[in-house]
């Protein structure tokens, strides 16, 4: 489709309202046995994965779910749950941009997202979306030139059974924690990604992963593994808000860098944080964990997170190579009722190790954030190094925000530095720019920018374009 | 061009201006002295638009415009400048950066393209050199750890660029050298003209020996309590603020 056809499509006047009913291939609430059985069957798993997931689900069972951290919700009924839910056929999506609602397209129009890309986003169904499914084949053709392995979790699960069978479980283990127990036993979504050794993934797995991002599911698996001198960056979710009926979400990502390695993985997120009242939004629980498994390995983890009625995260390094490097960038941005505890582990074990910590929390309206950090030394680390800053910025005097750096050093040639900040937006500092003729949003917005800049530099250029323009939306009426 | 009709002004419940007239023309450079905490810098507030002020009577126009009724920003577009006694920090956000934003929404507000980069540049690579900074300055953060003359120049620095039609310049000699109140003085007198007018608080004759005001206010309890011409900085200089209360009050 040519690119003025698409954009009078996107012109074009919202005529009708769009409702949509549709007889999903899903299993009724609740979790036992067969439905971990019924998910398996489905994805066409072998017999060793279902006694996997079932491995997890025994161990679930026992476990009780968190409390400590610094969040208020409603006890979720883990039976009201439906754990399967077939992906939507195409003749059930949206079949062009004008039955999409046009308040996401407005929002679309206003992060600056291409707009071949818009289509994709708001779901619609894939022949109609001009050029996805050529680009996704060129893609596919690159990436298999360079010997990259890079597909959906199930996919791999059927096609790679050896590399699953080696890595997955071995940095987050099935009964790591409550939320991780219950994914390893009802995942159904999530990517695969294997860098041979020596090789530099020849793309950032990016673009392809925003175009299928429409369909992100509610228990997705992710697995990313770097061989010897190995190199890939990746980039998770996006800025588009994503709206999903499945208030809970629970995944995890877990990568291995082996000798030399280096993955950069950064995240984009916004999911939908619910009205006014918090009502709606997103319950995000996540485990991100990455395993510096060889020696001068390195990984990175970049976020820039907006969304979520709740959040509750905190990407890790385990610093186990000798020299190794772990690095956690984050920008959380909370406003309205959105409550966020997150933030990073990092466990030196090898010796020579090095972590750098960058936390910027923004709280706007009546938000509350926290910044949980743990830096943990062990006995062999020897000279090991950490970095942190943490900053935390306010907007209004309903918004709040905590830090906890927890340390635990288990060797006293490591050195570990911390300082943390905390500010407010003045209303000396919006008088000055206003009296210079700045209006108070772009007054507000220039502010925040500037205080997220050292984690907006280490996202790929097309995204720290997009995630200034995202949190702009998001503190949107924040002030005043 | 600013015209003040009986003015009044409290804060947290006190009445600072007390019935304040002022009529400041194209073309004319006003000096507002007085004792402190007389109301001076409230006065270039209120005009600023600075919130926590509650005018309670009177009027301000500025070119025929009711300034009561316009937003901060609107003020600042329709080329109201206020020359901050104290200038504020903002840390994270590069000078160049306010800069640029500011020179830009006021082009926009004028109904102007955005200044392109490179002319950006070379404008404030002028400016800079007339001012004496080093380059150094537009990387920093706005104010952030300047010295008390750093920011005074800064600000000067910015009006250079935004090129007022009024400039409030609040105490702008307070902490600054010999060498640095010369550079300031040239950089107001280079924006004097027939367009422009400048209303300068000081408590000091030694600015005024290099910016020639074409009046002189005294502000004694939130009223103009005397006006002359330049001769009446120099009568204050030797005599002290004492006679004129006794003068008003008689
Ligand atoms: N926000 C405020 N809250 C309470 N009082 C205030 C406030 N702002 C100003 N005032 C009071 O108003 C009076 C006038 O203050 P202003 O700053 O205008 O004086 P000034 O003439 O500029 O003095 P100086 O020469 O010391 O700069 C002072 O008594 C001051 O304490
Ligand atoms: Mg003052």
């Amino acid at each position: 489709m040519a690119t003025e056809e698409m954009e009078q499509l996107v012109r074009r006047e919202y005529t009708q309202g769009f409702v949509t009913d549709i007889e999903s291939d899903t299993v009724p609430p609740g979790l036992d046995e067969s439905v971990i059985a019924f998910i398996s069957e489905k994805k066409g798993e072998p017999e060793w994965m279902l006694q996997w997931r079932l491995d997890a689900y025994h161990q679930w069972l026992k476990m009780k779910e968190p409390s400590w951290a610094h969040l208020n919700y409603p006890p979720i009924d883990y039976q009201g749950i439906s754990y399967y839910s077939a992906p939507k056929k195409p003749e059930d999506r949206p079949q062009s941009l004008d039955e999409v609602d046009p308040k996401l397209l407005e929002t679309y129009e206003k992060l600056g997202i291409p707009l071949h890309e818009r289509a994709a986003l708001a779901g619609v169904a894939v022949d109609a979306v001009f050029d996805s499914v050529s680009v996704t084949t060129t893609f596919k053709e690159k990436l298999g030139e360079a010997g990259v392995i890079f597909c959906s979790i199930s996919e791999a699960i059927r096609e790679y059974p050896e590399l699953i069978k080696k890595y997955l479980g071995t940095v987050v283990p099935q009964g790591d924690n409550f939320f991780a127990a219950l994914n390893s036993a009802v995942f159904t979504d999530g990517s695969f990604v294997f860098v041979p050794e020596g090789v530099t993934c020849p793309m950032e797995l990016s673009t392809y992963f925003r175009i299928n991002a429409a369909n992100t599911g509610q228990f997705e698996r992710t697995l990313i593994i770097c061989e010897k001198q190995a190199q890939v960056s990746y980039l998770e979710g996006c800025t588009a808000p994503q709206r999903d009926e499945n208030q809970l979400h629970a995944a995890i990502v877990e990568l291995v860098a082996l000798e030399d390695a280096y993955i950069k993985y950064s995240t984009v997120q916004n999911w939908y944080p619910g009205d006014e009242d918090g009502k709606g939004g997103i319950y995000n629980f996540v485990t991100k964990r990455a395993d510096c498994r060889g020696d001068r390995s390195k990984v990175s983890w970049t976020q820039v997170e907006t969304g979520s009625a709740i959040t509750w995260k905190y990407p890790s390094c385990l610093l186990r190579g000798k020299d190794s490097v772990g690095e956690f960038y984050s920008v959380a941005v909370t406003n309205g009722r959105q409550q966020a505890d997150t933030g990073t582990k990092m466990i030196h074990i090898g010796e020579g190790t090095k972590s750098t910590i960058v936390s910027k929390g923004i709280s706007a309206g009546n938000s509350e954030q926290s910044y949980r950090g743990l830096v943990k030394i062990g006995p062999r680390a020897k000279g090991a190094r950490n970095f942190t800053q943490c900053d935390s910025l306010l907007i209004g005097d309903r918004s709040g925000a905590h830090t906890f750096p927890y340390q635990e050093i288990g060797n006293s040639t490591a050195t570990v530095e911390h300082e943390a900040t905390t500010s407010k937006i003045g209303e000396d500092q919006l008088f000055y720019c206003r009296q210079r003729g700045i209006s108070e949003e772009d007054a507000v917005n220039m502010i925040v920018n500037g205080f997220c800049k050292d984690v907006f530099q280490e996202l790929p250029m097309e995204f720290a374009v997009e995630a200034e323009a995202l949190l702009n939306v998001t503190l949107e009426g924040a002030v005043g | 061009m600013l015209e003040v009709k009986d003015l009044h002004v409290t804060v947290e419940g006190n009445e600072i201006l007390k019935g304040l007239s002022l009529t400041v023309n194209a073309g004319e450079v006003h000096a507002i002295m007085g004792p402190n905490g007389s109301g001076k810098s409230t006065l270039s507030a209120v005009i600023a638009g600075k919130e926590d002020y509650e005018v309670t009577s009177g009027s301000i126009t500025f070119e025929g415009r009711d300034v009561l009724e316009m937003e901060i920003e609107e003020r600042a577009q329709a080329g109201l400048l206020l020359g901050f006694q104290y200038p504020v920090e903002i840390p994270g956000v590069k000078n160049i950066y306010l800069l640029k934003a500011a020179l830009n929404a006021q082009r926009k507000a004028r109904g102007e393209n955005e200044i392109p980069a490179p002319e950006f540049m070379k404008l404030v690579r002028e400016k800079l050199a007339f001012m004496k900074m080093d380059a150094s300055f537009l990387q920093r953060a706005v104010n952030e750890g300047f010295s008390g003359g750093e920011k005074k120049r800064n600000e000067i620095l910015q009006m250079l660029l935004l090129e007022p039609k009024l400039a409030m310049l609040d105490e702008i000699d307070s902490g600054l050298d010999i060498d640095a109140m010369k550079i300031v003085a040239d950089g107001v007198n280079s924006l004097r003209s027939e367009e422009r007018a400048v209303l300068m608080v000081t408590h000091y004759q030694r600015l005024l020996d290099y910016i020639t005001p074409d009046y002189v206010h005294v502000l004694v309890d939130g009223r103009i309590a005397k006006s002359g011409d330049k001769s009446l900085a120099l009568e204050l200089e030797s005599r002290g603020y004492e006679w004129v209360l006794e003068e008003s009050a008689a």
